[in-house]
């Protein structure tokens, strides 16, 4: 399927050479685009119905898209070079930055995650999505791979500082994340069986330690995840809601802005974390398959143009960036179709709110310069 | 991957490891795959019905009560629609503190900041910090009531206040036109529109609508956001016409209050019955309440007296043991018994008549003068088989068929267990008792000649055939008998004479029992009869409690109502009357009776 998606996206391009050659001089990659902005007009439709009909919402989420892409765009033109060479600097900032917001959340009494600027409020733990990938590609571009014992030793810790910062303030989904982006960049690093099998067991005792340390409304969200029914109206209620949202919806959904869950709200989040029930509902098993079958097109022509690269540190940085994108999705429909524990990941290009979609956008913009900058490095 | 130095070591290690990636993304997806078939179409139809159940709701719509009218259809009691002011807690809270998300332990103080708050319980003349209490106690509910039974424009004030999750609810409260008069015969409903006692309660079934029901949707916080269809229409209460004469109640109840007041009596009753149906006309109790007024009720007040308290008749049982000795054989008209000397032993008991030894008297001055030795006389002489045989047909010791609630059967002992003295205790209305209504049923009865006519407190058309209970011609000797009682010069009930009508009735004044015997200074004063003589259409008692202004006599203190109470409404029904007015002064009551403003139209 991939594979017919990407001929019909080279047949376009082999049709409006004009535009292919903008597209090039651009140093974006037509297809991804063409998948990314799909993506995103399908969330936009769905978020009108998932917000109420709000426009102004609506036109919120809009601007956002327009910003990543303006980040995409800039991205895009970045030397992978330059990039590479940043990327220490841009970890240890964001560090800082993590610190300091946990810092002023710790002063403040509750839960922080924002760094208020004047004009915008920006979220340091969005760009450690971006840092701790590169972070790690970077340390690993130059030494032989697979990593030797020390440098699984250093990336653990590379990974495990900036976690533990988003994991306190608290906001576990987001860690998670920053995590697997690094992680996923160790695995396609290489590592040997019995590495995988002792790092499996090394996650389970830290599973049970990390147990301890979190917060109670965390612990309860995954003994529901275990047991929704225990408490219909408490805790397992988003769980239970979400999936008679998706169920209800049957093969070719109740239409759009007709989801009884979703417009009577009954269904939590529906326009941030649980929109994926709100497609679910309203276009069905067909609805949801498009958009999985779009993801999964992003995701492969992504796959695709990381392995195109060249150099360790863009196939690493790449690789883990497409992938990431995947997780994400992974995680929040497993999450909202009841497969996964609720944790708050939004769905990629498609939930409202947050600076995800810009940081997401970015993320494609430094694939793109990867992709599209592939012949000028390897000196 | 690799770099250039592991290329040509690790290709093969490279290779597995995409094919491990895609594997896993691949399997991935697949789940989320099985999972849309799983939950969309195994589940589907489970999970619809579950939805379904988070917004479908069943609404109900308020089905107004019957009407209760007099025989001539004016209303009594009718139902108008009020509103109530409920509210949606959850919603409300939301609204007005909304950082809660209904977390009610902490939104006290955020609604008790919301001027919107301060505003609705100015409206509802409700304190601030109660109200406030009352809506986050019950912040996971949908459905609280905040006033029942507003008036429509007030309520329609507060509703304008624009507060979310503030409704009005249509409901019906029940007006009783005429308050105090008809009060202890309608009875009253609940808040919720169900009949509590008297009519109300005893035909509530018939009055009562039954409440439609409608589909609703509603979403998560409860607020109805569309009607989808109507599942039962509702269906309106049945109107209930009464056998009462509002004129004749209205005069009835204000005689009665008159006399109450002037004889400074505890209580009182009066029943006024027709005699050609059984149909009760009027029946009014004192002390009465207004049943619009919910602080007033207590059962002291709201007692039906005339039904459900039971009193020892005295004398005015007497012509029902006459017409025992009638109906025997024995005796007849003319009959003559020798009463001296004024006093008689049974047992260890010595009876005695008031104003010393009558003689050798016949039946109607031992009626007329109440002679408790004549009567002694003459039920001693009857078998107590015969004359049990008669109360009973008379309808004493039986509840009515009235249906009314609460109503008492009396108390008339089996004839196995009389003994001499009780028998004549019995015979001047000690020893049994009966009620107020009953004794009106039994003269009724007397006056329709003998036919039993049921009670009923429901207007009866067309004219039912009565249960032959005694022969007619000792029924005619009897009215004519006790005609004496209020036409001779010595009888007790000459102040129940009716000009231009001629009455028959007897008088009755007995001690009250107490504990540890009668008293001799609280009386109970009674007079029943029916008129016209010649041929009765009412039966009327009226029974006075404890007089306490001197006279306590029945003919004193009954006998005036019931002249007033039963002329008034022979004259108000048009019956003809049987005898000429003989002088202007007996004018003079007639006059002022028509004189006094019309209480009714007609």
């Amino acid at each position: 399927m991939i594979y017919e998606e990407v001929t019909s996206g080279s047949r376009t391009r082999r049709t409006l050479t004009g535009t292919a050659r903008m597209l090039l001089a651009l140093k974006l990659d037509g297809p991804l685009l063409i998948g990314l902005s799909l993506v995103a007009l399908y969330g936009l439709i769905v978020l009108y119905s998932a917000s109420g009909q709000s426009l102004s919402m609506v036109g919120r989420a809009a601007i956002r898209l327009v910003m990543g892409g303006v980040a995409m765009l800039v991205l895009a033109q970045v030397n992978p070079n330059f990039l590479r060479r940043t990327s220490p600097w841009l970890y240890a900032l964001g560090c800082v930055l993590l610190l300091i917001v946990d810092l002023t959340g710790y002063i403040g009494k509750g839960a922080q995650r924002w760094l208020d600027l004047g004009i915008v409020r920006f979220q340091p733990s969005e760009l450690m999505k971006l840092a701790v990938p590169m972070m790690c590609a970077w340390y690993l571009h130059e030494r032989p791979l697979p990593p030797s014992p020390l440098s699984l030793a250093v990336l653990t810790t590379l990974i495990f500082v900036p976690v533990a910062m988003v994991v306190a303030q608290p906001d576990l989904g987001t860690g998670m994340l920053i995590a697997i982006g690094g992680m996923l960049v160790i695995v396609l690093a290489g590592l040997q069986v019995r590495i995988i099998m002792a790092l499996l067991g090394l996650a389970a005792i830290g599973a049970w330690i990390g147990w301890h340390f979190l917060h109670e409304y965390q612990r309860k969200r995954v003994l529901m995840f275990l047991d929704p029914q225990s408490d219909p109206l408490g805790a397992g209620y988003h769980t239970i809601q979400s999936q008679i949202a998706i169920g209800s919806g049957g093969p070719f959904g109740k239409g759009w802005m007709n989801g009884s869950q979703a417009q009577l709200e009954f269904l939590p989040e529906r326009s941030t974390d649980f929109i994926f029930a709100v497609a679910g509902e309203e276009f069905g098993m067909l609805g949801l398959v498009i958009l999985l079958l779009l993801y999964l097109f992003v995701v492969g022509r992504a796959l695709y143009l990381a392995m195109q690269t060249q150099d360790t540190f863009a196939r690493l940085l790449a690789g883990s960036l497409a992938l990431t994108f995947f997780v994400y999705v992974f995680i929040n429909a497993g999450m909202v179709s009841g497969l996964l524990p609720v944790v708050g990941v939004p769905l990629p290009l498609v939930s409202y709110g947050g600076t995800s979609m810009v940081t997401l956008l970015a993320g494609f913009g430094i694939l793109m310069s990867l992709y599209s900058h592939r012949k000028l490095i390897g000196s | 991957m690799s770099g250039r130095s592991a290329r040509e070591v690790n290709a093969g290690s490279f290779r597995w490891r995409a094919y491990l990636l895609f594997g896993l993304l691949a399997c991935s997806a697949g789940a989320l795959a099985w999972r849309a078939v799983d939950l969309q179409l195994v589940d589907n139809e489970f999970l619809l019905n579950k939805a379904s159940k988070n917004f479908s709701r069943v609404a109900t719509i308020a089905a107004h009560r019957g009407t209760i009218t007099d025989r001539y259809g004016e209303p009594l009691a009718v139902s108008t629609p009020v509103d109530s002011v409920w509210v949606n807690p959850k919603e409300l809270i939301q609204a007005l503190s909304p950082a809660t998300e209904g977390v009610a332990a902490d939104s006290r103080p955020r609604l008790l900041g919301s001027d919107q708050l301060t505003r609705l319980a100015q409206a509802l003349r409700m304190d601030r910090q109660e109200l406030a209490r009352r809506i986050t106690s019950n912040a996971d509910r949908e459905f609280l009531y905040l006033a029942r039974h507003r008036q429509p424009a007030e309520a329609q004030k507060i509703k304008a206040l624009g507060i979310p999750g503030v409704y009005l609810a249509r409901e019906y409260r029940r007006y009783y036109p005429s308050g105090e008069v008809t009060g202890h015969i309608l009875g009253f409903t609940n808040i919720d529109d169900a009949g509590q006692e008297g009519l109300e309660l005893a035909f509530d079934h018939w009055l009562a609508g039954e409440d439609g029901a409608k589909r609703v949707i509603q979403d998560r916080l409860g607020r109805i956001v569309q009607d989808v269809d109507s599942i039962r229409p509702a269906r309106p209460g049945r109107d209930l016409v009464l056998s009462i004469d509002l004129r004749i109640q209205y005069l009835a109840y204000r005689e009665l209050k008159a006399a109450i007041r002037k004889q400074r009596a505890r209580a009182g009753s009066v029943v006024v019955m027709d005699v050609t149906t059984g149909e009760v006309l009027a029946m009014v109790n004192q002390p009465a309440y207004n049943p619009n007024d919910r602080d007033q009720l207590s059962p002291k007040t709201y007692r039906n007296r005339a039904i459900t308290d039971i009193i020892e008749p005295g004398s005015s049982i007497k012509p029902f043991f006459v017409a025992a000795a009638l109906a025997s054989g024995k005796y007849h008209a003319d009959s003559v018994i020798d009463t001296s000397p004024g006093y008689m032993k049974v047992g260890a008991t010595i009876f005695e008549d008031e104003h010393g030894s009558l003689g050798r008297v016949n039946l109607a001055t031992i009626l007329a003068k109440s002679s408790n030795v004549g009567m002694g006389i003459l039920a001693l002489s009857l078998e107590p088989e015969q004359m049990w045989t008669t109360l009973t047909k008379f309808g004493f010791g039986q509840v009515t068929t009235s249906g009314f609630p609460g109503e008492s059967a009396g108390l008339l002992s089996h004839y196995s267990h009389w003994r001499p003295v009780g028998i004549f205790t019995m015979s001047h209305g000690y020893g049994l008792s009966v009620t107020p209504l009953q004794l009106t049923h039994a003269y009724a009865t007397l006056g329709a000649y003998g036919a039993a006519h049921p009670v009923s407190f429901l207007r009866v058309d067309g004219q039912p055939p009565g249960e032959q209970v005694i022969d007619a011609s000792v029924s005619r000797d009897l009215i004519h008998l006790l005609e004496s009682v209020v036409a001779s010069e010595e009888g007790t009930g000459q102040l129940a004479s009716i000009p231009g009508y001629r009455v028959s009735g007897k008088t009755g004044t007995a001690w009250k029992a107490t504990t540890g015997g009668y008293s001799t200074d609280k009386y109970l004063a009674v007079f029943g009869g029916v008129a016209p003589a010649t041929r009765p259409r009412l039966a009327a008692v009226v029974v006075i409690d404890e007089p306490g202004a001197g006279a306590y006599y029945g003919g004193q203190v009954a006998a005036p109502v019931f002249a007033e109470v039963v002329g008034g409404a022979l004259r108000l029904m048009g019956v003809p009357p049987d005898e000429p007015i003989k002088s202007i002064e007996e004018m003079r009551p007639l006059q002022a009776a028509q004189g006094r403003p019309a209480p009714v139209r007609r």
